[in-house]
């Protein structure tokens, strides 16, 4: 049986539509000394953020795109068309009512209010360059726990911010992370004191509405000792003939005994280039923990990573990537085992349909001097066409005796008679397609929370409604 | 004029080889006919085709469900339709468990917009997994994944308990069951004859015509009926071999 592949409708999606540009601050298309000034003066920076934005370009511009190991596509993003920095210049407003109703139209459109109405302890919402909005539940402020844009973070609480900001991810870290330190704007900043435990997820929504844009939200999390959080983070854009740019840095720390799960639940449209820098700090029996799925974009790069710093830290990874026609999920994670009796764990499922493409990547490091660390990596790739592609490149060093690690890959393939059965039972063939999808991840989305994998079932069905002809 | 699923001089090709070849008959809907024949004959290609795998090529004849053209529909309209073929080798749908797997099956018969009771679902899929001897539990493993033979048979008798066809097709239901499964699968078959369903049983074997009587009996030799009679067909067959009913074939026997 043949299954006939066509383009993706985005349109069908719920992300797909754009209203005018109400920006007042606009840096300009391309990125210089002048961009960065621009930037740093419009949001009132102190010295040293400025000298940080300007060592970031500085690197950026230094150092070569990594095609040498990455996708060539990245060759066709052109840095000097991309505006850098656009916002309306409200500032973030603590109601809803005030938000200009503009934007306001927009996050109600993608539902935003209303699941902070009905499981959110907070929510942040992001409109190009800048948060418009941003709230906490009076009682998780009580508590002393601190949920602003960045932007905010390092006007109002600089002594925290200073202390933890580009710690975990240095500047030249790689070309894209030193791209965010030159223009980063928006993302969250988020504290949580000692002991406290957020009981609801904290959720940040980054939309793009401008095209040829770039957003290099930046994104810092500090639990402190003993204390819990979960963030969400929800993307959309609308689809442009245009490239849009999208590239974040994400630095969680989780103190002694602290734990922090980063939930990403992104539908980027199809012209996105995602290219993402995100690593956690877990320090002494602290656990950091990333859910990370990526549906959508032109090209993803995104390697989400824990560095298990304290004795018995934790770490896990747990990823899907769903790669549609013409696109392309270059995703996988990082542990860098540090002290001992560290443990970490990485399951990763792709799904590549049409001439989609997934590479997993990952990197497991256990150095010699440590003892009884553990790893276990699991990646599992589902090929739904014989166009379809999928890549693994772990890369596992585990040294000294003590240590123990276990991985296990595979690639399947939904078969035509898997389809002709179910059609048999009286599913469509784009049903049985999204049943199939939905079977594969199954026992990794039941460890995500509720409402989160609801919301990925979702996806996955208009996906692969689109994917079949 | 009686509701039957109706085959008219059907011929069918594979890869440019004739598989059918000029097969006539018909299915009212109360009866239970057995199609025995030997190993190639064109059985399971039958009971494909009438469910519309994509791999066949129909040259000629026609298929009609109580009147309506089925070889015009997708396979899962004809199922939507009515049409249920127990497989003879069952795929795995790795990840879905036998609940939500029927459960998305019954939601494809309802109207647009209108949303299964799953309450009153699951009230049905336990009582039918009673009728067929199987736990509660086997509903939440993966379809067909690592199942046994046995289990594999049993799974597609539930299914289609569950959706109540206009016509079930049950292909070789009786391999590879060892006799008191086969028992369970018969008198999970037989609890579902009724006036509204016609059956067709495609079988090698007699041993399940002993459990599953038929009404009417046909030989099936390279591609056509050869032979058409009553439940004492099936046995004579058995006593004299595939030879005698291929002396027939030259001359082949349609039966209305």
């Amino acid at each position: 049986m043949k299954t006939q592949t066509k383009s993706v409708d985005i349109d069908r999606s719920a992300g797909d539509f754009a209203y005018p540009e109400v920006h007042v601050r606009d840096a300009g298309a391309g990125l210089s000394e002048k961009t960065v000034h621009y930037i740093s003066d419009v949001k009132e920076d102190p010295d040293w953020v400025r000298e940080f934005r300007l060592r970031g370009l500085k690197t950026f511009l230094e150092k070569p795109l990594p095609t040498h190991w990455a996708s060539k596509d990245l060759e066709t993003i052109n840095f000097d068309k991309i505006r850098y920095y656009l916002a309306p210049g409200t500032g973030a407003k603590r109601s809803w009512d005030e938000v200009p109703e503009d934007i306001k139209r927009t996050f109600e459109r993608l539902g935003i209010p209303e699941q902070e109405r009905k499981f959110l302890a907070g929510v942040e919402a992001q409109f190009d360059s800048e948060a418009v909005y941003s709230n906490i539940k009076k009682a998780v402020g009580e508590q002393g726990v601190i949920f602003v844009g960045s932007t905010e973070g390092l006007k109002n609480h600089p002594e925290i911010f200073r202390k933890w900001f580009g710690k975990v991810i240095p500047i030249g870290d790689n070309k894209f992370s030193a791209l965010n330190s030159a223009v980063f704007s928006g993302g969250s900043f988020i504290y949580v004191p000692p002991g406290v435990k957020v009981k609801h997820p904290l959720q940040a929504y980054f939309r793009i509405n401008a095209e040829n844009f770039g957003q290099f939200e930046r994104t810092l999390i500090i639990a402190d000792e003993g204390s819990e959080v979960t963030y969400m983070e929800g993307c959309t854009a609308p689809k442009f003939n245009t490239t849009t740019l999208h590239s974040a840095v994400v630095e969680l720390i989780a103190l002694k005994g602290a734990k922090i799960q980063y939930i990403t639940v992104q539908n980027w449209s199809a012209n996105v280039f995602n290219l993402v820098t995100k690593r956690g700090l877990a320090h002494e029996n602290a656990e950091v923990k990333w859910i990370d799925c990526n549906i959508g974009s032109r090209l993803t790069m995104k390697y989400p990573s824990v560095v298990l710093k304290g004795r018995k830290s934790r770490g896990e990874v747990l990823s899907i990537a769903l790669a549609n026609n013409g696109q392309h999920q270059d995703t996988g994670a990082k542990m860098i085992h540090a002290a001992d009796e560290t443990t970490s764990n990485i399951i990763s499922k792709s799904i590549s349909v049409g001439t989609g493409r997934a590479t997993y990547r990952g990197l497991v490091h256990v150095p010699n001097h440590l003892k009884n660390c553990k790893n276990n990596t699991e990646c599992d790739a589902l090929l739904i066409n014989s166009t379809s592609r999928t890549d693994t490149y772990p890369a596992i060093t585990v040294r000294g005796t003590g240590n123990a690690v276990q991985h296990e890959a595979s690639v399947s393939q939904v078969s035509a008679e898997q389809i002709f059965y179910m059609q048999q039972r009286g599913l469509s063939k784009a049903q049985a397609m999204s049943l199939s999808v939905n079977g594969f991840v199954n026992d990794l989305v039941r460890q995500f929370p509720m409402e989160y994998s609801v919301e990925l079932k979702r996806l996955i069905e208009l996906e692969m409604e689109g994917s079949v002809g | 004029m009686k509701k039957a699923l109706t085959i008219e001089n059907l011929r069918v090709t594979i890869a440019d080889q004739e598989i059918v070849r000029g097969l006539s008959l018909a299915v009212p809907r109360g009866e239970v006919h057995a199609i025995m024949g030997p190993n190639g004959s064109g059985k399971s290609t039958l009971a494909k085709v009438l469910a519309g795998h994509p791999d066949y090529q129909v040259t000629a004849g026609s298929v009609t469900m109580d009147g309506e053209n089925l070889l015009e529909l997708e396979p899962d309209e004809r199922a939507r339709k009515g049409i249920f073929l127990a497989f003879q080798y069952p795929s795995e749908v790795p990840g879905v468990t036998i609940a939500n797997f029927l459960r998305a099956a019954v939601q494809s018969r309802l109207p647009e917009g209108e949303e299964l009771e799953a309450t009153d679902y699951y009230a049905k899929l336990y009582e039918k997994i009673e009728l067929l001897g199987m736990d509660r539990s086997f509903t939440s493993r993966a379809v067909n994944e690592g199942f046994s033979g046995g289990e594999k048979k049993r799974t597609e008798i539930l299914q289609l308990a569950m959706l109540e066809p206009k016509y079930a097709i049950l292909d070789e239901t009786d391999s590879g069951l060892d006799i008191d499964a086969l028992k369970t699968v018969a008198h999970g078959v037989n609890s579902l004859r009724g006036p509204d369903i016609g059956i067709l049983l495609i079988t090698h074997y007699q041993r399940i015509l002993n459990y599953i009587v038929p009404d009417h009996v046909h030989v099936m030799v390279q591609g056509r009926i050869v032979r058409s009679g009553g439940r004492e067909l099936a046995l004579e067959l058995e006593e004299r071999g595939y030879d005698w009913a291929r002396e027939g074939a030259a001359e082949p026997v349609f039966t209305r």
